[in-house]
């Protein structure tokens, strides 16, 4: 397979609204290996760039029910089946006790998937990545906004996708080196 | 809501934030306490200071494992003493981090954004303060593991109808939510802090943190998903907590525990004394690091309504406690409210209701809610009384039962206050350490609140 020789050109703007305007038009003029960058959550720039699938609330709706039935099936079998125990007459399987842990375990399981699964479908932990390369990538997480189309796109020209990108009016322009 | 109607009540209102701020200046502002203030001699004081009382605490906690809890104040017939007072106390202390953080989310109150860290790593440190409690008062510490359900060669297993233990996995759960809440919201602005960071290891140590967050549309997206949803769930969780930890009480028969509005005010009360807290941290913080701009005025107001409602709440509690002492006609109960009012401890009792009932009721006055240092004498007021309250719960309810030939006194020793007043410092000195490691304002969060933020769809 032949390596293209960068990553990708990224382009930098000034604002918001300039990100999510060049993002809608980068992917209505039909990349679709693109990404944006910005140094706080921006409602609807993702479903800009093609991302529709989030699956993070699946991962803890499983995590919950994983918990769930973790939490009673643990207090079923320990206080009703491996060693059962009669304390003040009450039955060993006396579910309303074991309600509470059920839910405390839901919780947890829950949020220990919400968090990493969180991490994992976005490939965190990932210390290195080429866009660090861009020394200008250094504001993304203060005030400035990037939009990359990757060379790995279908329709990736470098000269045309350079020239797009340049008519889109960005603050600079760079090639990403992979 | 009405348009005009809104800007109206808006203009009325202290900003979150004050104006002429950028995305730029917020950044600069909150990273630089961290990155390129000196640390100054006041701070060297402070965190001297709670340093050695945490080492006083080390010291007392020492001596008990050495001696036993012989050398507390408990006995029968009160054998849980300062510990579960100290334990109860601090664990509501942490609820208004997370009610501010997750509760305050979901209900899109963004003036939380500038207190909801401080506040998350206040709700860590007073939950790793409570924690310490149980765990020393078990009588015979290194075998606090036999709490967790782990498969042991004597085949038995916890006692899961037993409420205590219902507190085990309340606590630990809480613990671990509020820690992974409090990180992961942390990610973006660790980045923003590897970023900025000139020092060579403040870079390897912040960008290792960071977990190599670029800001991606994608990430972003999938982060927010998963903020919302762990608020989603921090929210039933917290008040679960103090609930679970009312049911210590109420599961039991002990006359002035066993009531069933023991878990609404028991939450309420947490939140009453978290936000007291919350105050207290965030008055002189804002003061020395400059940050007049973003807690401003409205928060103070807002953290002084939130104390007002719970604290008509708690007041009602101990309303319906006093009605239901005599309602019920059970001699005992009725014995409870009179030997509060009367008896030995009557002091603690009337205190109690000073602090907590009398006293706060000042913030009705719109000049005293805007007064940082009134705020601050009311809060720490508030923290005083919600102690006494967790005093009267534990030790006035257990002194005097059923049997008066079973009645008796307790005394705190020197080592109870040393524990306790350790406990305290022990939360300064994480806080001290937190303020200059870590980013006290969530930056990411106060981005999106500036004007420039916005978005219009085409």
């Amino acid at each position: 397979m032949k390596r293209e020789p960068i990553y990708g050109i990224i382009a930098e703007f000034d604002s918001a609204q300039a990100l999510v305007d060049a993002a809608k038009r980068t992917h209505r003029a039909g990349y679709s290996k693109i990404d944006a960058y910005s140094p706080f959550p921006i409602e609807g720039l993702a479903e800009e760039i093609g991302f529709h699938h989030d699956e993070v609330p699946l991962v803890v709706l499983i995590g919950g029910i994983i918990g769930g039935l973790t939490g009673y099936l643990m207090q079923y079998w320990m206080s009703a089946v491996d060693y059962p125990l009669n304390i003040g007459g009450k039955p060993p399987h006396s579910w309303p006790a074991f309600i509470i842990i059920t839910f405390e375990m839901t919780i947890l399981f829950a949020g220990i998937f919400a968090v990493f699964g969180m991490l994992a479908l976005n490939g965190l932990p990932m210390p290195y990545h080429p866009v660090f390369n861009v020394p200008r990538f250094s504001s993304a997480s203060k005030d400035r906004f990037f939009l990359i189309v990757f060379s790995s796109d279908l329709k990736y020209n470098h000269n045309a996708t350079r020239d797009f990108l340049q008519g889109l009016n960005p603050r600079s322009l760079s090639e990403v080196p992979s | 809501m009405d348009e005009q109607y809104k800007m109206t009540v808006d203009a009325q209102r202290a900003p979150v934030i004050e104006p002429g701020h950028t995305f730029g200046t917020v950044t600069e502002k909150i990273s630089a306490i961290v990155l390129t203030r000196p640390a100054s001699n006041g701070w060297f004081l402070g965190f001297g200071v709670a340093f050695m009382m945490t080492m006083m605490m080390l010291y007392a906690i020492g001596y008990l494992f050495l001696k036993g809890v012989g050398i507390w104040g408990v006995t029968i017939p009160i054998g849980w003493g300062f510990a579960i007072v100290n334990f109860v106390w601090w664990i509501g202390i942490g609820h208004a981090g997370t009610l501010i953080s997750a509760i305050l989310l979901l209900l899109r109150q963004s003036w939380r954004n500038s207190i909801n860290r401080f506040a998350e790593a206040m709700t860590l440190f007073a939950v790793a303060c409570a924690g310490i409690f149980p765990g020393i008062h078990v009588g015979r510490p290194w075998l606090a593991y036999w709490l967790f359900p782990y498969p042991s060669t004597m085949g038995v297993w916890p006692q899961f109808r037993s409420p205590l233990m219902w507190d085990v996995f309340a606590v630990s759960t809480y613990a671990t939510i509020s820690a992974l809440f409090w990180f992961i919201g942390l990610v973006p602005d660790l980045a923003t802090l590897r970023d900025r960071a000139t020092h060579p290891a403040a870079r390897i140590i912040y960008g290792a943190l960071s977990l190599g967050w670029r800001g991606s549309a994608r990430h972003w997206h999938r982060y927010e998903t998963m903020y919302l949803l762990l608020a989603g769930l921090a929210t039933p969780l917290v008040l679960s907590v103090h609930t679970v930890v009312s049911f210590d009480f109420a599961v039991g028969i002990v006359p002035g525990w066993h009531t069933t509005i023991f878990p609404p005010y028991f939450v309420a009360g947490a939140i009453y004394s978290g936000f007291a807290m919350v105050l207290m941290l965030a008055i002189p913080i804002r003061k020395i690091y400059g940050l007049e701009d973003f807690i401003t005025e409205r928060h103070l107001q807002n953290s002084a309504k939130v104390m007002l409602a719970t604290g008509l709440i708690v007041a009602y509690g101990y309303g319906i406690e006093a009605f239901m002492g005599w309602y019920s006609g059970d001699r005992y109960d009725a014995f409870t409210l009179w030997n509060r009012l009367h008896g030995p401890y009557m002091g603690a009792y009337w205190a109690l209701l000073i602090c907590n009932i009398f006293i706060p009721q000042v913030l009705w006055i719109r000049r005293l809610r805007t007064s940082p240092v009134a705020l601050f004498f009311v809060s720490g007021v508030i923290l005083v009384g919600m102690w006494l309250e967790r005093f009267i719960i534990v030790v006035v309810s257990l002194h005097r039962d059923f049997l008066t030939s079973s009645w008796g006194m307790y005394y705190p020793t020197r080592w109870d206050w040393m524990t306790y007043i350790g406990t305290i410092g022990m939360f300064l000195a994480a806080m001290f350490l937190f303020l200059r490691l870590l980013p006290a304002i969530s930056i990411f969060e106060m981005r999106t609140l500036l004007p420039e933020a916005e978005v219009k769809a085409e």
